[in-house]
C-alpha cells in the first residue's frame, strides 16, 4: 500500500516532467546564477561593531570580555541574578565561577531542565548581517534541549568565528551539516499579535551574548 | 483518490464569502493594520540588501530547477532520511497522510499530540482526522492556538489569527484558558501578557506529551534534513522533546544542497515577517543519539500536487515558500481578509494553488479573486508570476463553461462573444461604435455614465463609466492622417 503510493507519486512525477535528461541534472544545477553576495566586506572591527547592533536590534544583550572569562561570566550571572546553571558535559571548567552552581547535563530529565535558572553555552559560529548565532548539538555545545527549556541563555562566542553573511555561515557550517543545528536570533518571540514582535514565549526569554 | 484542501470543496463561492467580509468593519480594521504593519518592515527589510533581487532570482532558479528533477531529488531525500535513522512514508492524498500518522500515534498508544504550525495538516484535515479517533491534537504556535480556541479558521498562511485583534484575544483566552490554575489574575489586552498566558499554559504539555507534529520549511535533499523556520521556540519543544516525531511535508518543499540554504534562509524571514531573521530555524537529519526523539517519521504529500506539476502553465505555482509577502500586499485580501477564500491557502497564491490542487473542480470563483495589479509578483521572492497564472485559469474555466450548454447560453459568454465578433472587423466596429454613441445618450449624466440596467449595473455599482466620446481615437487618427 505504502510503496505503491511511492511508485505512484513518482513516476506521476516523471510523466509530468517528460525529460529523461537526468544526465543533465547535475549540469543544470551548477547553471544557477548566484549573483547574490557570498562574500562579506567589512574588516573585523565594523563586523563586530554589526553584530553588535544586531543583537541588540533583536533585544539580545552583548558583552565585551575583560580577559579573564572566569570572572566575565560571574560578573553577568550575578548581575541576571542566576545561580544554578546547566553546562554542557564538555564545556570548559576554568571559565566557571566558584560563586554559582554549574550542572553538567548527562541526561538531565526535561523536568530538571526546568528547574534551573539557565543554560551556559559556546557556539559554533555568529552571524553579523541577522544578529543570529548558530548552535549545533555536541558533548560542547549540548543537546537541544537544553538551550531550550531553561528561561535564561548565556552564550560565549569567539570574536573570530562571526562572519558577516548568511551564505559565510551556510559554507562554513557545510562540514557538520548533519548534526542538529539551531540558528538562534534573539530571545524567543512572537508577532501573532497585531504583527507586533513580542520577546519571550516558550524559548529562554533573555539571551546574553559574551564575547570573548 | 481523495484530494482534499482543507474545506474548499464545500467553501461559497468568494464572491459571495467576500460581501460577507465586507460587511464586517472590526475585520477590515484589524486585517489592515496587520497587513499595513508586515508589508513595511517587509519592504525595509528587503530594500536595505542590495542583491535582494539576485536573491530573488536565485530562488526562482533553484526552485524551478528542483521541480525539473524533483523524483531525483525525493529520492537522494528518501535515502538520506532512511540512512540517519528516519522512516519516510507516501502518501497519494490527504486521507492517506492521516491513516498514516494516526496509525503511528495509535501504535504508541498516543492520546495527545503536540503540533507546530503547519498549513499542510490544515490542508490534509489531520486534525479532524485525529479527533475522530479519540487523539487530541494540541496546537502550539500562539496564533493557531488561539485560531484552535475560539473555534476559527485561519485566515493568513505565516499568521494564522491576523483577522483578530488583542482584545479579541483576551476574550478568547479569559473564557477558554485555565486562568485561575495557572495562576493569572487580570488578563489584560498587554500583548506580552497574553503571550505569557500561552507560555504557561503550553508548558507542562511540552514537558509531558511524547508525540510531536511537525510541518516543514524545507526538505533537503542532500543530507536528508528537515528545516522548521520559527519564533517562538515552540517547534524546537515540539521536535526536540516528544520521544516520536512525525514530519509532514509536501513533496513541493525539497530543495537540492544544503548550500542551498543560505538563499532560502534570507528570502524566506525577510519576506514573511520582516525581520532579518526570525528566532529560531531547526535543521536536523533524521535521529541524533541522545538529542531528541528516538523515532522519527517523515510523511512526504502529494494530494494533487503531482497534477499541478504536469500542468505546464500554473506548475510555477509550487515554487511557494510559504512566506504570505503575496496576501499582505493584495488590495483584494486588505478588504476582504483571508476566510472569503474559503481555503488553507488564502490571497494571491491560495487564488492559484487551491483551485490546481483539485483539478479546478472546485474553487473556481478564486482565479478571478484579483485585480491582476502585478503586486503579489513584485513581492514574490521566489518570483512567481501569479497575474500570468490566474489569466491562465480564467481561460481554463471559461473554456470548460464553454462546453457546457448553460455555459453557451450565459449572458457574459454570450456578451464576450458578440465582442469578439466587433473586435474583429473594423467596419463592424465603426458601426457598433456609432450605435453605442446613439444608445447611450440616455445613461449620460453630468458627463459620466453612473448607472446601467440589468446585468450591466455589475459594473456601474461601485464606479462611473466614462461615456463614448464624440470622436473616436481611430476617427482622430484618420483624420490626422488626411490632414498632413
Amino acid at each position: 500500500m505504502i510503496s505503491d503510493s511511492r511508485s505512484a507519486i513518482l513516476s506521476r512525477i516523471r510523466a509530468a516532467n517528460k525529460l529523461a535528461a537526468t544526465a543533465e541534472r547535475e549540469r543544470e544545477y551548477g547553471a544557477v546564477a548566484r549573483d547574490y553576495r557570498i562574500q562579506g566586506s567589512l574588516n573585523d572591527a565594523d563586523r563586530l561593531h554589526l553584530f553588535d547592533e544586531r543583537i541588540r536590534h533583536y533585544n539580545g544583550t552583548p558583552f565585551y570580555s575583560t580577559g579573564d572569562i572566569k570572572s566575565d561570566i560571574a560578573a553577568i550571572l550575578a548581575r541576571r541574578s542566576k545561580h544554578t546553571l546547566v553546562i554542557p558535559a564538555e564545556f570548559p571548567s576554568d571559565w566557571l565561577p566558584e560563586e554559582c552552581h554549574f550542572i553538567r547535563d548527562e541526561n538531565l530529565t526535561k523536568q530538571q531542565l526546568d528547574g534551573v535558572d539557565g543554560v551556559l553555552t559556546t557556539c559554533t559560529l555568529a552571524i553579523a548581517l541577522t544578529g543570529t548565532i548558530v548552535v549545533e548539538s555536541s558533548s560542547a555545545q549540548g543537546r537541544r534541549a537544553a538551550t531550550l527549556i531553561p528561561d535564561y541563555h548565556l552564550c560565549v562566542v569567539r570574536q573570530s568565528d562571526i562572519v558577516e553573511l548568511v551564505p559565510e555561515a551556510i559554507r562554513r557550517l557545510e562540514r557538520i551539516k548533519h548534526r542538529p543545528l539551531t540558528f538562534i536570533s534573539g530571545p524567543s518571540a512572537t508577532v501573532d499579535i497585531e504583527m507586533t514582535r513580542v520577546r519571550g514565549v516558550h524559548g529562554p526569554r533573555t539571551l546574553d551574548i559574551l564575547l570573548i | 483518490m481523495s484530494i482534499h484542501v482543507g474545506n474548499a470543496e464545500t467553501a461559497r463561492p468568494f464572491p459571495d464569502a467576500a460581501r460577507a467580509a465586507l460587511d464586517d468593519a472590526q475585520l477590515r480594521t484589524n486585517v489592515r493594520n496587520a497587513t499595513n504593519i508586515i508589508q513595511a518592515k517587509r519592504n525595509n527589510m528587503t530594500a536595505e540588501l542590495a542583491d535582494w533581487e539576485a536573491l530573488r532570482n536565485a530562488a526562482h532558479a533553484i526552485k524551478t530547477h528542483t521541480l525539473r528533477y524533483l523524483d531525483v531529488y525525493l529520492e537522494q531525500f528518501e535515502a538520506n532520511v532512511t540512512r540517519e535513522g528516519g522512516k519516510v512514508h507516501w502518501a497519494a492524498d490527504a486521507d492517506e497522510a492521516n491513516q498514516i500518522i494516526a496509525r503511528i500515534i495509535a501504535d504508541r498508544g498516543g492520546k495527545e499530540v503536540i503540533k507546530v504550525k503547519t498549513m499542510t495538516s490544515n490542508e490534509v484535515r489531520l486534525n479532524e482526522c485525529l479527533e475522530a479517533q479519540g487523539i487530541t491534537p494540541i496546537e502550539t504556535d500562539l496564533a493557531d492556538l488561539i485560531v484552535q480556541l475560539g473555534n476559527q479558521d485561519p485566515s493568513h498562511i505565516v499568521v494564522p489569527a491576523l483577522h483578530i485583534n488583542r482584545t479579541q484575544i483576551r476574550d478568547i483566552f479569559r473564557s477558554k484558558l485555565p486562568l485561575h490554575e495557572l495562576g493569572i489574575e487580570d488578563l489584560t489586552d498587554d500583548p506580552s501578557q497574553l503571550a505569557e498566558a500561552a507560555r504557561l499554559y503550553l508548558r507542562h504539555k511540552f514537558l509531558t506529551v511524547d508525540i510531536g507534529i511537525s510541518g516543514a520549511n524545507f526538505a533537503v535533499a542532500d543530507t536528508g534534513a528537515i528545516v522548521l523556520v520559527e519564533s517562538e521556540g515552540n517547534g524546537r519543544m515540539c521536535l526536540t522533546l516528544p520521544d516520536v516525531l512525525i514530519t509532514l511535508v509536501g513533496i513541493e518543499k525539497i530543495v537540492p544542497t544544503f548550500r542551498d540554504l543560505e538563499v532560502f534562509l534570507q528570502a524566506l524571514p525577510r519576506s514573511a515577517t520582516g525581520e532579518r531573521m526570525n528566532p529560531y530555524n531547526s535543521i536536523w537529519t533524521g535521529i541524533a543519539p541522545g538529542d531528541g526523539p528516538t523515532e522519527f517519521h517523515v510523511v512526504l504529500l502529494d494530494n494533487g500536487r503531482t497534477d499541478v506539476l504536469a500542468n505546464g502553465e500554473g506548475r510555477e505555482a509550487l515554487n511557494c515558500i510559504r512566506c504570505g509577502a503575496c496576501l499582505n500586499v493584495c488590495p483584494v485580501y486588505h478588504q476582504t481578509g483571508g476566510h472569503a477564500y474559503g481555503s488553507v491557502y488564502q490571497g494571491p497564491i491560495g487564488a492559484i494553488i487551491t483551485p490546481q490542487l483539485q483539478s479546478l473542480e472546485h474553487s473556481r470563483t478564486l482565479p478571478f479573486a484579483s485585480s491582476l495589479c502585478g503586486a503579489c509578483y513584485d513581492v514574490c521572492p521566489v518570483k512567481i508570476n501569479i497575474p500570468e497564472i490566474l489569466i491562465y485559469l480564467r481561460g481554463q474555466i471559461i473554456r470548460e463553461n464553454q462546453r457546457t450548454v448553460a455555459g453557451k447560453f450565459d449572458l457574459e459568454n454570450m456578451a464576450m462573444q458578440a465582442m469578439a465578433l466587433v473586435f474583429a472587423s473594423s467596419g463592424v466596429m465603426t458601426t457598433a461604435e456609432a450605435i453605442a454613441k446613439l444608445a447611450q445618450n440616455s445613461f449620460v449624466h453630468d458627463g459620466v455614465i453612473d448607472s446601467l440596467p440589468a446585468i450591466l449595473s455589475g459594473w456601474t455599482n461601485s464606479r462611473d463609466l466614462m461615456p463614448i466620446p464624440e470622436q473616436s481615437f481611430r476617427q482622430w487618427w484618420s483624420q490626422r492622417r488626411k490632414e498632413q
